[in-house]
């Protein structure tokens, strides 16, 4: 029988089988940032222990940094552990790309643009949505601080073999229906556990016609559904992607042509079996927005407010519970829910194509009265694109707040968060109480839904939208 | 790592299911270089109130539950995040066991599995933790105990009807016991890795560590494939 993509990159990289049955995996590409690793060095430290490869590592500093200024980091603590990370790649030899570099940004951003993320690789970072560098067919997930600190040591990662779970997304997405829509709908579909113990393969026409960017933001929040990593076979968009000149630690010159042709063996055997798989008829997926604090608490645009004891998943005492959190009734089209802020930024929507869509829809236009609007891109260099295609122009001419790179209001860790009760359309990944801020009240969305939000203060169905028909632009 | 045998102490429940590592552990909290301090920031947002005082209706700030080392609560529990700091907080507040059920739910749509020959009937088991929650907890000598849906309900309901209640778990012989008049007890499974990992408290890094040898031959022939280009 054949294997999967997933069993190629496994068996590849399996190094030993400890005694207690845990395969060493050999990690390929280790990136770092500010927030969970100081105590990772700190380990190394205590026991007199070396970073095995640091020219493997690479790191930068985005949690924390504040998005209006470089250099003016109020909060003490923050700017403490800014600190640490600048001294930690000192002293073990870590290439960082600080606050002063050109090259910063959300590390998940910044990882594919700088050829970091190639086909085949296992990637690691202690973070959560590292399953974004699964859009390349590289096996990557996040791990937590000991983990940090074991791969530091060894290079290596004690790993059981996961299941494989394959999700089709058949036919053609309609148009003003994105990636966002599409891992939105899945996490809907299967639940926020339902990938647990499991690497998705996204596969299908629909996932075939993305993007590298539409990709990675499927990939992105695969951890929503539960699962560690989400990957998607390499063909030639992806090779397009990592051909361009400013991807400077991608094979060069005749061997980044050798190590296609290699890669072109990675794709999943067509007599490969998977432990499960779902089909999912992507013509039929609506923009979606999310009403609760959980990702899978999500209903087409068009829906309602659901009934507490009318939602898969979720017992009607975590429907309530979520509901007196968000200040919503039962019943209510998502469509009247109105909203203060908009949040256009993160490492699931914050690369140029997110931009242009999102710039596209503002481009003549002026925000609502009264929402305020922050659009962060994912890295300096995306900054750099957009200001180089004159995006910034756009958006400030709308009305909104154009910042510098980093993680910023998907987490509030830096200044950049919502206020008790503010209601805020986020192109961000997670919904949960308190996440981007105190109080606050998240609705995930595209960053076409986002902007739209923007400019009307509310939620609309953009395929019905009388505004939409005049804006060009992308829409997958 | 701290090692996990046995252990006898109150029992406390948090009735609510997908408690994300937002909630275990607010943002604000994360800014730390340091790996202790994190306790007194547990649930933050739940266990405090605006002004600071602590919020009575949060069920560690009942009296009863004052100084309870074993959590039960319901599934997905530690879900979001990797925040390792999920797991320090948990351990320096004083719990050393969490106790969560294994859901399968009406309705959703499961997916199909191998082998098998159609849709199941109701939605896809929700697992009881995390997964890289769960796999942060075992590295610092956390025991989570997956239960049944109905296991987790009994045990919700004695905690609620005699306060401050006190639990046993005992890991070697897998075993959760509840010290009402009767004795309640419950059997759990886990797999044996973990549970010698736990027992024996072992250097996680210092196993990988005894493969140098394998290590260096694998990066041998790995290396000319896959280092990084030169950078910028």
């Amino acid at each position: 029988m054949g294997k999967t993509l997933f069993e190629k990159i496994w068996d590849s990289h399996v190094v030993a089988v400890r005694p207690d049955g845990a395969s060493l995996l050999y990690i390929d590409r280790h990136l770092v940032h500010e927030v969970t690793s100081p105590q990772a060095f700190e380990g190394l430290r205590l026991r007199g222990r070396a970073v095995r490869r640091p020219e493997l590592t690479v790191a930068t500093m985005d949690h924390n940094v504040p998005t209006d200024s470089r250099t003016d980091i109020a909060d003490p603590i923050s700017r403490a552990q800014i600190e640490a990370l600048s001294r930690n790649c000192l002293e073990f030899g870590i290439r960082l790309y600080d606050l002063a570099s050109d090259r910063q940004g959300i590390v998940h951003v910044i990882g594919p643009e700088l050829g970091l993320t190639l086909p085949g690789t296992t990637i690691v970072c202690g973070d959560s949505h590292t399953s974004t560098h699964g859009a390349f067919g590289a096996l990557a997930f996040g791990i937590g601080t000991s983990e940090v600190e074991h791969v530091l040591a060894t290079q290596c990662l004690p790993q059981r073999l996961p299941k494989t779970f394959r999700v089709e997304f058949t036919g053609r997405l309609r148009p003003w229906v994105t990636a966002k829509d599409m891992i939105l709908k899945l996490i809907g579909t299967i639940g926020t556990a339902g990938g647990t113990g499991c690497v998705f393969e996204y596969a299908g026409d629909a996932v075939l016609a993305l993007s590298m960017e539409g990709r990675m933001t499927i990939c992105n929040m695969s951890i929503e559904a539960g699962a560690r990593a989400g990957l998607i076979a390499p063909d030639d968009t992806t090779y397009a992607y990592l051909a361009s000149d400013n991807r400077p630690f991608r094979p060069q010159g005749a061997v980044f042509g050798e190590a296609v042709a290699r890669w072109r063996a990675l794709p999943s055997d067509p007599d490969a079996a998977f432990d499960r798989t779902l089909t999912i008829d992507a013509s039929a997926i609506a923009p979606q927005v999310t009403w609760g604090t959980s990702p899978g608490m999500v209903v087409d645009v068009t829906g309602r407010v659901p009934q507490p004891d009318a939602v898969p998943g979720y017992t009607p005492r975590d429907v309530e519970q979520a509901l007196d959190y968000m200040g919503l009734r039962p019943g209510t089209p998502m469509t009247e829910i109105p909203i203060q802020t908009v949040f256009i930024g993160s490492c699931t929507n914050s690369r140029i194509e997110d931009l242009r869509a999102a710039a596209a829809m503002l481009r003549g236009r002026t925000v609502a009265p009264g929402v305020r609007v922050l659009v962060v891109p994912g890295s300096q260099q995306v900054r750099a694109q957009a200001e180089a295609e004159g995006l910034h122009t756009v958006f400030r001419k709308a009305g909104c707040d154009w910042r510098l790179a980093g993680c910023s209001m998907c987490l509030g860790m830096n200044p950049d968060q919502l206020r008790p009760g503010e209601r805020c359309a986020s192109t961000s990944n997670r919904n949960f109480e308190g996440r981007q801020g105190k109080g606050g009240r998240t609705h995930l969305v595209s960053p076409q839904m986002a902007a739209a939000a923007a400019l009307t203060g509310r939620f609309v169905d953009l395929r019905t939208w009388s505004e939409a028909s005049s804006i060009g632009g992308t829409h997958e | 790592m701290m090692t996990f045998v046995s252990h006898r102490g109150v029992i406390a429940a948090l009735d609510r299911a997908n408690v994300d590592t937002d909630q275990i552990i607010p943002k604000q909290f994360l800014k730390s270089i340091s790996r202790t301090g994190f306790g007194a920031h547990l649930f933050h947002d739940w266990r405090y109130r605006p002004d600071g005082a602590p919020d009575p209706e949060f069920p560690l700030n009942a009296p009863a539950a004052r100084g309870a080392s074993i959590l039960v609560t319901r599934h997905n529990f530690g879900c979001g995040s990797s925040r390792e700091h999920a797991v320090w907080a948990i351990q320096q507040y004083g719990i050393r066991v969490l106790l969560a059920p294994a859901r399968t739910p009406e309705g959703g749509v499961a997916p199909q599995e191998r082998g098998a020959p159609a849709r199941r009937e109701g939605g896809a088991s929700i697992p009881a933790f995390a997964d890289i929650f769960r796999n942060n907890c075992v590295k610092n000598g956390l025991l989570t105990v997956e239960l049944s849906e109905a296991e987790v309900n009994e045990i919700i309901r004695m905690v609620e009807r005699f306060p401050g209640l006190e639990a046993s778990v005992d890991l070697e012989h897998q075993r959760v016991v509840l010290h009402v008049d009767e004795e309640l007890a419950f059997h759990f499974d886990i797999d044996a890795p973990t549970k010698d990992h736990l027992i024996r408290g072992l250097d996680d890094i210092g196993l990988t560590l005894d493969h140098e040898a394998e290590i260096a031959a694998f990066e041998a022939r790995h290396d000319a494939q896959w280092s990084p280009g030169g950078g910028p």
